[in-house]
Protein backbone atom coordinates (compact mmCIF):
# COMPACT_ATOMS: atom_id res chain seq x y z
CA UNK A 1 0.00 0.00 0.00
CA UNK A 2 1.82 3.12 -1.15
CA UNK A 3 1.62 6.22 1.01
CA UNK A 4 -0.65 8.78 -0.68
CA UNK A 5 1.14 11.95 -1.76
CA UNK A 6 -1.13 14.07 0.44
CA UNK A 7 0.14 12.28 3.54
CA UNK A 8 3.81 12.95 2.79
CA UNK A 9 5.28 15.99 4.48
CA UNK A 10 8.54 17.34 3.11
CA UNK A 11 10.48 18.87 5.97
CA UNK A 12 13.41 21.21 5.41
CA UNK A 13 16.14 21.24 8.06
CA UNK A 14 16.35 24.57 9.84
CA UNK A 15 19.07 26.86 8.49
CA UNK A 16 21.89 27.49 10.92
CA UNK A 17 22.60 31.12 11.74
CA UNK A 18 26.00 32.75 12.16
CA UNK A 19 26.16 31.95 15.88
CA UNK A 20 25.53 28.24 15.29
CA UNK A 21 27.90 28.11 12.34
CA UNK A 22 30.71 29.34 14.60
CA UNK A 23 30.19 26.08 16.51
CA UNK A 24 32.23 27.22 19.52
CA UNK A 25 29.43 29.14 21.32
CA UNK A 26 27.06 26.19 20.95
CA UNK A 27 29.74 23.89 22.30
CA UNK A 28 30.34 26.17 25.28
CA UNK A 29 26.61 26.21 25.98
CA UNK A 30 26.69 22.41 25.94
CA UNK A 31 29.68 22.35 28.27
CA UNK A 32 27.79 24.65 30.63
CA UNK A 33 25.01 22.08 30.84
CA UNK A 34 27.32 19.13 31.45
CA UNK A 35 29.44 20.94 34.03
CA UNK A 36 26.28 22.24 35.67
CA UNK A 37 25.12 18.68 36.17
CA UNK A 38 28.42 17.74 37.80
CA UNK A 39 28.22 20.54 40.36
CA UNK A 40 24.50 20.38 41.07
CA UNK A 41 23.74 16.67 40.87
CA UNK A 42 20.11 15.63 40.96
CA UNK A 43 20.74 11.97 41.65
CA UNK A 44 17.54 10.00 41.49
CA UNK A 45 19.00 6.50 41.39
CA UNK A 46 18.01 4.12 44.17
CA UNK A 47 20.84 2.66 46.27
CA UNK A 48 19.33 -0.79 45.95
CA UNK A 49 20.77 -3.16 48.54
CA UNK A 50 20.77 -0.44 51.20
CA UNK A 51 17.58 1.19 50.05
CA UNK A 52 14.69 -1.16 49.34
CA UNK A 53 12.29 -0.07 46.64
CA UNK A 54 8.67 0.48 47.62
CA UNK A 55 6.63 -1.67 45.31
CA UNK A 56 3.18 -0.63 44.15
CA UNK A 57 0.35 -2.68 45.67
CA UNK A 58 -0.48 -4.29 42.32
CA UNK A 59 3.09 -5.49 41.74
CA UNK A 60 3.12 -9.09 40.54
CA UNK A 61 5.70 -10.96 42.58
CA UNK A 62 5.76 -14.31 44.40
CA UNK A 63 2.38 -16.03 44.83
CA UNK A 64 0.69 -16.75 48.12
CA UNK A 65 -2.27 -18.89 49.13
CA UNK A 66 -4.62 -16.95 51.38
CA UNK A 67 -6.02 -18.31 54.60
CA UNK A 68 -9.58 -17.82 55.70
CA UNK A 69 -10.76 -16.68 59.16
CA UNK A 70 -10.13 -20.17 60.59
CA UNK A 71 -6.58 -20.24 59.24
CA UNK A 72 -7.56 -22.91 56.76
CA UNK A 73 -6.46 -22.68 53.18
CA UNK A 74 -9.04 -20.66 51.31
CA UNK A 75 -8.64 -22.56 48.04
CA UNK A 76 -11.54 -24.76 46.95
CA UNK A 77 -9.52 -26.73 44.36
CA UNK A 78 -11.63 -25.66 41.41
CA UNK A 79 -8.65 -25.71 38.97
CA UNK A 80 -9.60 -22.31 37.53
CA UNK A 81 -6.09 -20.93 38.11
CA UNK A 82 -4.38 -24.00 36.65
CA UNK A 83 -6.64 -23.72 33.60
CA UNK A 84 -6.01 -20.02 33.18
CA UNK A 85 -2.26 -20.32 33.64
CA UNK A 86 -0.56 -19.73 30.26
CA UNK A 87 2.70 -21.24 31.51
CA UNK A 88 1.13 -24.36 33.02
CA UNK A 89 3.06 -23.91 36.22
CA UNK A 90 0.28 -24.69 38.71
CA UNK A 91 -0.30 -28.29 39.74
CA UNK A 92 -3.25 -29.06 42.03
CA UNK A 93 -4.43 -32.36 43.44
CA UNK A 94 -7.95 -32.02 44.83
CA UNK A 95 -9.43 -34.11 47.63
CA UNK A 96 -12.84 -34.13 49.35
CA UNK A 97 -12.87 -31.54 52.07
CA UNK A 98 -12.63 -32.82 55.68
CA UNK A 99 -16.02 -33.52 57.24
CA UNK A 100 -15.95 -30.49 59.54
CA UNK A 101 -15.31 -28.06 56.64
CA UNK A 102 -18.98 -27.41 56.01
CA UNK A 103 -18.57 -24.58 53.53
CA UNK A 104 -16.95 -26.48 50.65
CA UNK A 105 -16.83 -29.84 48.95
CA UNK A 106 -13.16 -29.96 47.92
CA UNK A 107 -9.87 -28.65 49.14
CA UNK A 108 -6.39 -28.89 47.59
CA UNK A 109 -4.46 -31.85 48.91
CA UNK A 110 -1.37 -30.49 47.18
CA UNK A 111 -0.95 -27.14 45.52
CA UNK A 112 2.36 -26.70 43.74
CA UNK A 113 3.59 -23.70 41.74
CA UNK A 114 6.83 -23.85 39.77
CA UNK A 115 8.11 -20.33 40.38
CA UNK A 116 10.73 -20.73 37.65
CA UNK A 117 8.12 -21.57 35.06
CA UNK A 118 5.69 -18.86 36.10
CA UNK A 119 5.65 -15.73 33.99
CA UNK A 120 4.01 -13.61 36.71
CA UNK A 121 1.13 -12.55 34.49
CA UNK A 122 -1.46 -12.57 37.29
CA UNK A 123 -4.00 -14.63 35.34
CA UNK A 124 -4.38 -17.07 38.26
CA UNK A 125 -5.30 -14.19 40.55
CA UNK A 126 -7.86 -12.97 38.01
CA UNK A 127 -9.31 -16.44 37.56
CA UNK A 128 -9.67 -17.40 41.23
CA UNK A 129 -13.37 -17.28 42.22
CA UNK A 130 -12.65 -17.19 45.96
CA UNK A 131 -9.63 -14.85 46.01
CA UNK A 132 -7.45 -17.63 47.37
CA UNK A 133 -4.37 -17.06 45.22
CA UNK A 134 -2.73 -13.64 45.10
CA UNK A 135 0.53 -12.22 43.84
CA UNK A 136 2.56 -10.37 46.46
CA UNK A 137 5.10 -7.61 46.20
CA UNK A 138 8.03 -9.93 46.98
CA UNK A 139 10.31 -9.20 44.03
CA UNK A 140 13.67 -10.63 45.11
CA UNK A 141 12.98 -14.36 44.96
CA UNK A 142 16.16 -16.42 44.65
CA UNK A 143 17.08 -20.03 45.10
CA UNK A 144 20.09 -22.31 44.90
CA UNK A 145 18.40 -25.14 43.02
CA UNK A 146 15.43 -25.78 40.75
CA UNK A 147 13.79 -27.94 43.43
CA UNK A 148 13.96 -25.06 45.86
CA UNK A 149 11.94 -22.91 43.48
CA UNK A 150 9.01 -25.31 43.32
CA UNK A 151 6.65 -23.97 45.99
CA UNK A 152 4.20 -26.36 47.64
CA UNK A 153 1.08 -25.55 49.65
CA UNK A 154 2.86 -25.05 52.96
CA UNK A 155 5.40 -22.76 51.39
CA UNK A 156 2.70 -20.71 49.67
CA UNK A 157 0.75 -20.44 52.92
CA UNK A 158 3.90 -19.34 54.70
CA UNK A 159 4.28 -16.60 52.11
CA UNK A 160 0.82 -15.45 53.16
CA UNK A 161 1.79 -15.48 56.83
CA UNK A 162 5.01 -13.67 56.10
CA UNK A 163 3.56 -10.93 53.91
CA UNK A 164 0.51 -10.21 56.06
CA UNK A 165 2.65 -10.15 59.20
CA UNK A 166 5.13 -7.79 57.61
CA UNK A 167 2.23 -5.62 56.47
CA UNK A 168 3.57 -5.30 52.95
CA UNK A 169 0.61 -7.10 51.40
CA UNK A 170 -2.60 -6.94 53.44
CA UNK A 171 -5.38 -9.27 52.37
CA UNK A 172 -6.93 -7.57 49.40
CA UNK A 173 -10.25 -9.34 49.08
CA UNK A 174 -13.32 -7.34 49.97
CA UNK A 175 -15.69 -10.32 49.59
CA UNK A 176 -17.15 -12.55 52.29
CA UNK A 177 -15.66 -15.52 54.00
CA UNK A 178 -15.00 -17.54 50.91
CA UNK A 179 -14.70 -14.70 48.46
CA UNK A 180 -16.78 -13.27 45.68
CA UNK A 181 -18.23 -16.52 44.36
CA UNK A 182 -19.67 -17.64 47.68
CA UNK A 183 -21.63 -14.41 48.17
CA UNK A 184 -23.88 -14.85 45.17
CA UNK A 185 -26.76 -17.23 45.58
CA UNK A 186 -26.44 -20.29 43.37
CA UNK A 187 -28.73 -20.54 40.38
CA UNK B 1 73.66 15.87 22.05
CA UNK B 2 73.80 14.99 25.73
CA UNK B 3 75.69 11.83 26.64
CA UNK B 4 73.53 8.75 26.98
CA UNK B 5 73.14 7.35 30.47
CA UNK B 6 71.37 3.94 30.33
CA UNK B 7 70.67 3.77 34.06
CA UNK B 8 69.10 7.21 34.24
CA UNK B 9 67.06 6.57 31.10
CA UNK B 10 65.88 3.21 32.42
CA UNK B 11 64.72 4.82 35.67
CA UNK B 12 62.85 7.55 33.78
CA UNK B 13 61.21 4.99 31.48
CA UNK B 14 60.08 2.84 34.39
CA UNK B 15 58.69 5.84 36.29
CA UNK B 16 56.97 7.28 33.22
CA UNK B 17 55.37 4.03 32.07
CA UNK B 18 54.38 3.10 35.60
CA UNK B 19 52.87 6.52 36.15
CA UNK B 20 51.06 6.55 32.82
CA UNK B 21 49.62 3.06 33.28
CA UNK B 22 48.47 3.94 36.79
CA UNK B 23 46.95 7.15 35.49
CA UNK B 24 45.17 5.20 32.73
CA UNK B 25 43.60 2.98 35.36
CA UNK B 26 42.35 5.96 37.29
CA UNK B 27 41.22 7.75 34.13
CA UNK B 28 38.84 4.85 33.54
CA UNK B 29 37.42 5.47 37.01
CA UNK B 30 37.27 9.23 36.33
CA UNK B 31 35.55 8.53 33.02
CA UNK B 32 32.89 6.41 34.70
CA UNK B 33 32.43 8.80 37.61
CA UNK B 34 32.19 11.88 35.39
CA UNK B 35 29.79 10.12 33.04
CA UNK B 36 27.69 9.21 36.05
CA UNK B 37 27.66 12.72 37.50
CA UNK B 38 26.77 14.29 34.18
CA UNK B 39 23.93 11.81 33.75
CA UNK B 40 22.68 12.35 37.34
CA UNK B 41 23.79 8.92 38.47
CA UNK B 42 26.13 7.84 41.26
CA UNK B 43 28.72 5.79 39.39
CA UNK B 44 30.88 2.97 40.72
CA UNK B 45 30.84 3.13 44.52
CA UNK B 46 31.13 -0.47 45.69
CA UNK B 47 34.87 -1.18 45.62
CA UNK B 48 36.75 0.79 48.23
CA UNK B 49 35.77 4.20 49.58
CA UNK B 50 33.69 5.96 46.93
CA UNK B 51 34.70 3.35 44.36
CA UNK B 52 38.35 4.37 44.47
CA UNK B 53 39.57 0.79 44.14
CA UNK B 54 37.39 0.09 41.09
CA UNK B 55 40.40 0.24 38.68
CA UNK B 56 42.07 -2.58 40.67
CA UNK B 57 38.94 -4.71 40.33
CA UNK B 58 38.72 -3.91 36.60
CA UNK B 59 42.40 -4.70 36.06
CA UNK B 60 42.13 -7.93 38.03
CA UNK B 61 39.12 -8.89 35.96
CA UNK B 62 41.09 -8.38 32.75
CA UNK B 63 43.78 -10.75 34.06
CA UNK B 64 41.43 -13.43 35.32
CA UNK B 65 38.99 -13.62 32.41
CA UNK B 66 39.23 -16.38 29.86
CA UNK B 67 41.44 -15.59 26.89
CA UNK B 68 39.10 -16.45 24.04
CA UNK B 69 40.69 -16.77 20.62
CA UNK B 70 37.87 -17.46 18.17
CA UNK B 71 38.43 -20.16 15.56
CA UNK B 72 37.82 -17.87 12.61
CA UNK B 73 40.52 -15.29 13.35
CA UNK B 74 43.91 -14.96 11.71
CA UNK B 75 45.89 -15.93 14.82
CA UNK B 76 49.20 -14.19 14.12
CA UNK B 77 47.73 -10.77 13.33
CA UNK B 78 45.00 -11.20 15.92
CA UNK B 79 47.65 -11.58 18.62
CA UNK B 80 49.93 -8.96 17.08
CA UNK B 81 47.31 -6.19 16.94
CA UNK B 82 47.01 -5.38 20.67
CA UNK B 83 50.80 -5.45 20.97
CA UNK B 84 51.17 -3.02 18.07
CA UNK B 85 48.43 -0.77 19.43
CA UNK B 86 49.84 -0.50 22.93
CA UNK B 87 53.46 -0.52 21.77
CA UNK B 88 53.06 2.44 19.42
CA UNK B 89 51.01 4.28 22.02
CA UNK B 90 53.73 3.85 24.64
CA UNK B 91 56.48 4.76 22.15
CA UNK B 92 54.93 8.21 21.72
CA UNK B 93 55.79 8.92 25.35
CA UNK B 94 59.51 8.81 24.54
CA UNK B 95 59.68 12.49 23.55
CA UNK B 96 56.95 13.88 25.76
CA UNK B 97 58.27 16.09 28.55
CA UNK B 98 56.43 15.43 31.80
CA UNK B 99 58.22 17.81 34.14
CA UNK B 100 60.83 20.53 34.13
CA UNK B 101 63.04 20.45 31.07
CA UNK B 102 66.03 22.44 29.93
CA UNK B 103 66.70 22.78 26.22
CA UNK B 104 70.04 21.59 24.92
CA UNK B 105 72.46 24.50 24.44
CA UNK B 106 73.04 26.03 21.03
CA UNK B 107 76.35 25.32 19.27
CA UNK B 108 79.03 27.55 20.79
CA UNK B 109 81.78 29.52 19.02
CA UNK B 110 84.68 28.09 21.00
CA UNK B 111 85.43 24.73 22.54
CA UNK B 112 85.66 26.17 26.05
CA UNK B 113 82.31 27.89 25.71
CA UNK B 114 80.84 24.67 24.34
CA UNK B 115 82.10 22.61 27.25
CA UNK B 116 80.89 25.16 29.73
CA UNK B 117 77.41 25.19 28.23
CA UNK B 118 77.38 21.39 28.13
CA UNK B 119 78.40 21.17 31.79
CA UNK B 120 75.68 23.67 32.64
CA UNK B 121 73.21 21.58 30.66
CA UNK B 122 74.31 18.33 32.35
CA UNK B 123 73.77 19.82 35.80
CA UNK B 124 70.02 20.09 35.15
CA UNK B 125 67.56 17.31 35.48
CA UNK B 126 65.31 16.73 32.48
CA UNK B 127 61.97 14.98 32.90
CA UNK B 128 61.89 13.39 29.49
CA UNK B 129 62.95 9.94 28.30
CA UNK B 130 64.89 11.21 25.30
CA UNK B 131 66.13 14.74 26.02
CA UNK B 132 67.51 16.98 23.31
CA UNK B 133 65.82 15.20 20.41
CA UNK B 134 65.46 17.91 17.79
CA UNK B 135 62.88 16.08 15.67
CA UNK B 136 60.75 15.61 18.82
CA UNK B 137 57.25 16.39 17.58
CA UNK B 138 57.94 14.91 14.14
CA UNK B 139 58.79 11.61 15.86
CA UNK B 140 55.52 11.87 17.75
CA UNK B 141 53.52 12.26 14.54
CA UNK B 142 55.43 9.42 12.85
CA UNK B 143 54.76 6.99 15.70
CA UNK B 144 51.22 8.29 16.09
CA UNK B 145 50.41 7.40 12.50
CA UNK B 146 51.73 3.88 13.11
CA UNK B 147 48.98 3.50 15.70
CA UNK B 148 46.48 2.91 12.92
CA UNK B 149 48.19 -0.42 12.19
CA UNK B 150 47.05 -1.82 15.51
CA UNK B 151 43.47 -0.91 14.69
CA UNK B 152 43.60 -2.13 11.09
CA UNK B 153 45.25 -5.43 12.05
CA UNK B 154 42.69 -5.98 14.78
CA UNK B 155 39.79 -5.33 12.43
CA UNK B 156 41.17 -7.35 9.54
CA UNK B 157 42.37 -10.40 11.47
CA UNK B 158 39.13 -10.74 13.46
CA UNK B 159 37.31 -11.89 10.29
CA UNK B 160 34.12 -10.22 11.42
CA UNK B 161 32.09 -7.64 9.55
CA UNK B 162 31.72 -5.27 12.50
CA UNK B 163 35.44 -5.35 13.24
CA UNK B 164 36.26 -4.78 9.60
CA UNK B 165 33.85 -1.84 9.31
CA UNK B 166 35.27 -0.36 12.49
CA UNK B 167 38.83 -0.64 11.33
CA UNK B 168 37.95 0.77 7.90
CA UNK B 169 36.40 3.77 9.59
CA UNK B 170 39.37 4.08 11.91
CA UNK B 171 41.93 4.02 9.13
CA UNK B 172 40.08 6.64 7.09
CA UNK B 173 39.57 8.78 10.18
CA UNK B 174 43.09 8.60 11.57
CA UNK B 175 44.72 9.20 8.20
CA UNK B 176 42.43 12.18 7.54
CA UNK B 177 42.99 13.77 10.93
CA UNK B 178 46.77 13.29 10.79
CA UNK B 179 46.88 16.15 8.29
CA UNK B 180 45.14 18.89 10.31
CA UNK B 181 46.97 17.56 13.39
CA UNK B 182 50.32 18.21 11.75
CA UNK B 183 49.26 21.37 9.90
CA UNK B 184 47.87 23.08 12.98
CA UNK B 185 51.13 22.99 14.90
CA UNK B 186 53.34 24.11 12.00
CA UNK B 187 52.64 27.68 13.10
CA UNK B 188 53.96 26.85 16.56
CA UNK B 189 57.16 25.48 15.06
CA UNK B 190 57.58 28.62 12.94
CA UNK B 191 57.14 30.87 15.98
CA UNK B 192 59.44 28.87 18.26
CA UNK B 193 61.90 27.87 15.55
CA UNK B 194 62.16 24.29 16.74
CA UNK B 195 60.43 20.92 16.70
CA UNK B 196 61.98 20.09 20.04
CA UNK B 197 59.30 20.17 22.78
CA UNK B 198 61.86 21.33 25.33
CA UNK B 199 62.71 24.34 23.18
CA UNK B 200 59.02 25.08 22.62
CA UNK B 201 58.52 25.18 26.39
CA UNK B 202 61.64 27.28 26.80
CA UNK B 203 60.37 29.79 24.21
CA UNK B 204 57.13 30.15 26.15
CA UNK B 205 58.77 30.53 29.54
CA UNK B 206 61.94 32.48 28.76
CA UNK B 207 60.28 35.65 27.44
CA UNK B 208 57.89 35.82 30.36
CA UNK B 209 54.74 33.77 30.38
CA UNK B 210 53.95 33.99 26.66
CA UNK B 211 51.88 30.88 26.31
CA UNK B 212 51.23 30.03 22.71
CA UNK B 213 47.49 29.81 23.36
CA UNK B 214 47.73 33.62 23.27
CA UNK B 215 49.05 33.72 19.72
CA UNK B 216 47.68 30.48 18.32
CA UNK B 217 44.24 29.91 19.84
CA UNK B 218 42.94 28.60 16.53
CA UNK B 219 45.82 26.14 16.25
CA UNK B 220 45.03 24.96 19.78
CA UNK B 221 41.42 24.26 18.81
CA UNK B 222 42.42 22.45 15.63
CA UNK B 223 45.08 20.40 17.41
CA UNK B 224 42.75 19.47 20.22
CA UNK B 225 39.98 18.41 17.82
CA UNK B 226 42.36 16.33 15.74
CA UNK B 227 43.98 14.72 18.75
CA UNK B 228 40.56 13.59 20.02
CA UNK B 229 39.97 12.06 16.60
CA UNK B 230 43.38 10.38 16.75
CA UNK B 231 42.59 8.90 20.16
CA UNK B 232 39.17 7.66 18.88
CA UNK B 233 37.39 9.60 21.58
CA UNK B 234 33.86 10.86 21.39
CA UNK B 235 32.62 12.74 19.34
CA UNK B 236 34.97 10.89 16.97
CA UNK B 237 34.51 7.34 18.23
CA UNK B 238 32.97 5.95 15.05
CA UNK B 239 35.48 3.06 14.84
CA UNK B 240 34.03 1.55 18.00
CA UNK B 241 30.50 2.93 17.95
CA UNK B 242 28.79 0.50 20.30
CA UNK B 243 25.34 1.24 18.97
CA UNK B 244 26.20 0.45 15.36
CA UNK B 245 29.28 -1.75 15.41
CA UNK B 246 29.04 -3.78 18.64
CA UNK B 247 32.39 -2.30 19.68
CA UNK B 248 34.07 -2.02 16.29
CA UNK B 249 37.57 -3.33 15.89
CA UNK B 250 37.78 -4.84 19.38
CA UNK B 251 34.60 -6.87 19.06
CA UNK B 252 36.47 -10.18 19.00
CA UNK B 253 38.90 -9.37 21.79
CA UNK B 254 38.58 -10.52 25.36
CA UNK B 255 40.45 -10.39 28.65
CA UNK B 256 43.87 -8.78 28.66
CA UNK B 257 43.98 -8.23 24.90
CA UNK B 258 40.88 -6.06 25.16
CA UNK B 259 42.51 -4.34 28.13
CA UNK B 260 45.57 -3.51 26.02
CA UNK B 261 43.36 -2.11 23.24
CA UNK B 262 41.53 0.16 25.68
CA UNK B 263 44.79 1.07 27.37
CA UNK B 264 46.33 2.26 24.12
CA UNK B 265 43.49 4.76 23.63
CA UNK B 266 44.03 6.23 27.07
CA UNK B 267 47.79 6.44 26.46
CA UNK B 268 47.05 8.34 23.24
CA UNK B 269 44.82 10.70 25.19
CA UNK B 270 47.52 11.25 27.83
CA UNK B 271 50.25 11.81 25.24
CA UNK B 272 47.99 14.22 23.33
CA UNK B 273 47.17 16.13 26.51
CA UNK B 274 50.86 16.35 27.40
CA UNK B 275 51.64 17.73 23.94
CA UNK B 276 48.78 20.24 24.20
CA UNK B 277 50.07 21.53 27.52
CA UNK B 278 53.65 21.61 26.27
CA UNK B 279 52.97 23.31 22.96
CA UNK B 280 50.16 25.70 23.85
CA UNK B 281 49.77 26.00 27.59
CA UNK B 282 53.32 26.87 28.60
CA UNK B 283 54.51 23.43 29.74
CA UNK B 284 55.62 23.54 33.36
CA UNK B 285 55.03 27.27 33.90
CA UNK B 286 52.06 28.69 35.74
CA UNK B 287 52.15 32.46 36.33
CA UNK B 288 55.40 32.44 38.31
CA UNK B 289 54.33 29.64 40.64
CA UNK B 290 57.18 27.50 39.30
CA UNK B 291 59.84 29.96 40.57
CA UNK B 292 58.48 30.06 44.10
CA UNK B 293 61.27 27.87 45.49
CA UNK B 294 65.03 28.13 44.96
CA UNK B 295 65.65 24.57 46.03
CA UNK B 296 66.18 22.64 42.76
CA UNK B 297 64.40 19.51 43.98
CA UNK B 298 61.33 21.36 45.26
CA UNK B 299 61.25 23.41 42.05
CA UNK B 300 61.44 20.22 39.98
CA UNK B 301 58.57 18.70 41.94
CA UNK B 302 56.47 21.87 41.54
CA UNK B 303 57.07 21.89 37.78
CA UNK B 304 56.23 18.19 37.56
CA UNK B 305 52.99 18.77 39.44
CA UNK B 306 52.08 21.81 37.28
CA UNK B 307 52.64 20.01 33.98
CA UNK B 308 50.94 16.81 35.09
CA UNK B 309 48.08 18.87 36.52
CA UNK B 310 47.60 20.60 33.16
CA UNK B 311 47.67 17.23 31.42
CA UNK B 312 45.13 15.79 33.86
CA UNK B 313 42.85 18.80 33.47
CA UNK B 314 42.94 18.35 29.68
CA UNK B 315 42.09 14.64 30.06
CA UNK B 316 39.12 15.56 32.24
CA UNK B 317 38.12 18.18 29.66
CA UNK B 318 38.12 15.48 26.98
CA UNK B 319 35.75 13.46 29.14
CA UNK B 320 33.47 16.46 29.56
CA UNK B 321 33.47 16.97 25.78
CA UNK B 322 32.46 13.35 25.43
CA UNK B 323 29.07 14.03 27.01
CA UNK B 324 28.67 17.46 25.42
CA UNK B 325 28.81 16.76 21.70
CA UNK B 326 26.97 13.93 20.00
CA UNK B 327 28.84 11.60 17.68
CA UNK B 328 29.32 12.85 14.12
CA UNK B 329 28.03 11.04 11.09
CA UNK B 330 30.86 9.64 8.99
CA UNK B 331 30.41 12.13 6.13
CA UNK B 332 30.33 14.97 8.66
CA UNK B 333 33.52 13.60 10.17
CA UNK B 334 35.28 13.66 6.82
CA UNK B 335 33.85 17.08 5.98
CA UNK B 336 35.20 18.52 9.22
CA UNK B 337 38.68 17.17 8.57
CA UNK B 338 39.01 18.13 4.91
CA UNK B 339 36.73 21.13 4.49
CA UNK B 340 37.05 22.88 7.86
CA UNK B 341 40.14 21.92 9.83
CA UNK B 342 42.58 21.62 6.93
CA UNK B 343 41.78 24.98 5.22
CA UNK B 344 41.74 26.76 8.57
CA UNK B 345 45.09 25.23 9.50
CA UNK B 346 46.57 26.24 6.14
CA UNK B 347 45.26 29.82 6.42
CA UNK B 348 46.56 30.02 9.97
CA UNK B 349 49.96 28.83 8.78
CA UNK B 350 50.00 31.48 6.05
CA UNK B 351 49.17 34.15 8.65
CA UNK B 352 52.10 33.00 10.79
CA UNK B 353 54.42 33.06 7.78
CA UNK B 354 53.34 36.58 6.81
CA UNK B 355 53.67 37.87 10.35
CA UNK B 356 57.11 36.32 10.77
CA UNK B 357 58.25 37.68 7.41
CA UNK B 358 57.03 41.22 8.09
CA UNK B 359 58.31 41.13 11.66
CA UNK B 360 54.92 42.23 12.98
CA UNK B 361 54.14 41.73 16.69
CA UNK B 362 52.88 38.26 17.48
CA UNK B 363 49.64 39.64 18.90
CA UNK B 364 48.55 40.16 15.29
CA UNK B 365 48.22 36.37 15.16
CA UNK B 366 45.63 36.44 17.93
CA UNK B 367 43.58 38.82 15.80
CA UNK B 368 44.04 36.73 12.65
CA UNK B 369 42.93 33.60 14.53
CA UNK B 370 39.73 35.33 15.62
CA UNK B 371 39.23 36.71 12.10
CA UNK B 372 39.66 33.24 10.63
CA UNK B 373 37.08 31.71 12.97
CA UNK B 374 34.56 34.49 12.36
CA UNK B 375 35.32 34.38 8.63
CA UNK B 376 34.71 30.64 8.55
CA UNK B 377 31.38 31.21 10.31
CA UNK B 378 30.40 33.95 7.87
CA UNK B 379 31.44 31.79 4.92
CA UNK B 380 29.27 28.96 6.22
CA UNK B 381 26.30 31.32 6.58
CA UNK B 382 26.91 32.72 3.09
CA UNK B 383 27.03 29.28 1.49
CA UNK B 384 24.20 28.09 3.77
CA UNK B 385 26.30 25.11 4.79
CA UNK B 386 26.35 23.79 1.24
CA UNK B 387 30.10 23.22 1.40
CA UNK B 388 30.42 21.30 4.64
CA UNK B 389 26.97 19.79 4.65
CA UNK B 390 25.79 19.42 1.05
CA UNK B 391 22.09 18.79 0.65
CA UNK B 392 21.08 15.45 -0.68
CA UNK B 393 18.93 15.73 -3.77
CA UNK B 394 15.32 14.78 -3.15
CA UNK B 395 14.05 12.59 -5.96
CA UNK B 396 10.29 12.37 -6.11
CA UNK B 397 9.09 9.15 -7.62
CA UNK B 398 6.41 9.34 -10.30
CA UNK B 399 2.92 8.72 -9.00
CA UNK B 400 1.87 5.15 -8.59
CA UNK B 401 5.27 3.73 -7.77
CA UNK B 402 5.37 2.41 -4.22
CA UNK B 403 7.78 4.09 -1.82
CA UNK B 404 10.91 2.15 -1.01
CA UNK B 405 11.24 0.66 -4.50
CA UNK B 406 14.23 1.83 -6.45
CA UNK B 407 14.58 1.62 -10.18
CA UNK B 408 17.71 1.79 -12.22
CA UNK B 409 17.61 5.08 -14.07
Amino acid sequence: MPIPETDVQWVETARLGFWEQLYIPSMLAGLKTTIGHIFSPQVKTEQYPEQEPKMPANYRGVHRLNRDHNDRVKCVACYMCATACPAHCIDIVAAPAPADWKDREKYPETFVIDELRCIYCGMCEEACPVDAIELTTLYDLTGLSREEMIFDKEKLLSVFDQTTKAGTDPVRTRAGRLGAASDTAPG
Amino acid sequence: MPPFDPLYTAIVIVCLIGGVLGLCAFLTLAERKISAWIQDRVGPNRVGPGGLLQPMADGGKFFLKEEVIPDHVDKIFYLLAPAVAVGTALLTLAVVPFGSTVPAPEPASSLAAYEQSQAEYQSHFSFVVNPGLDIGVLYLFAIGSLAVYGVVLAGWSANNKYSLLGSLRASAQIISYEIPLGMSVLGVFLICGSLNPEKIVAWQTDNGPYWLILFQPLALLLFMTSSYAEANRLPFDLPEAEQELVGGYHTEYSALKLGLMLLSEYVHLIAGSFMLSVMFLGGWSLFGLETISDDPIVAAVIKLVILCGKMFALCIFAQLIRWTIPRFRFDQLMNIAWKVLLPLALLNLICVMVVKQLGAPLLVLTVTSAVLVVGAGLFSVWTAGSVTNPKRKVVKLPAGIPAGVTYAS
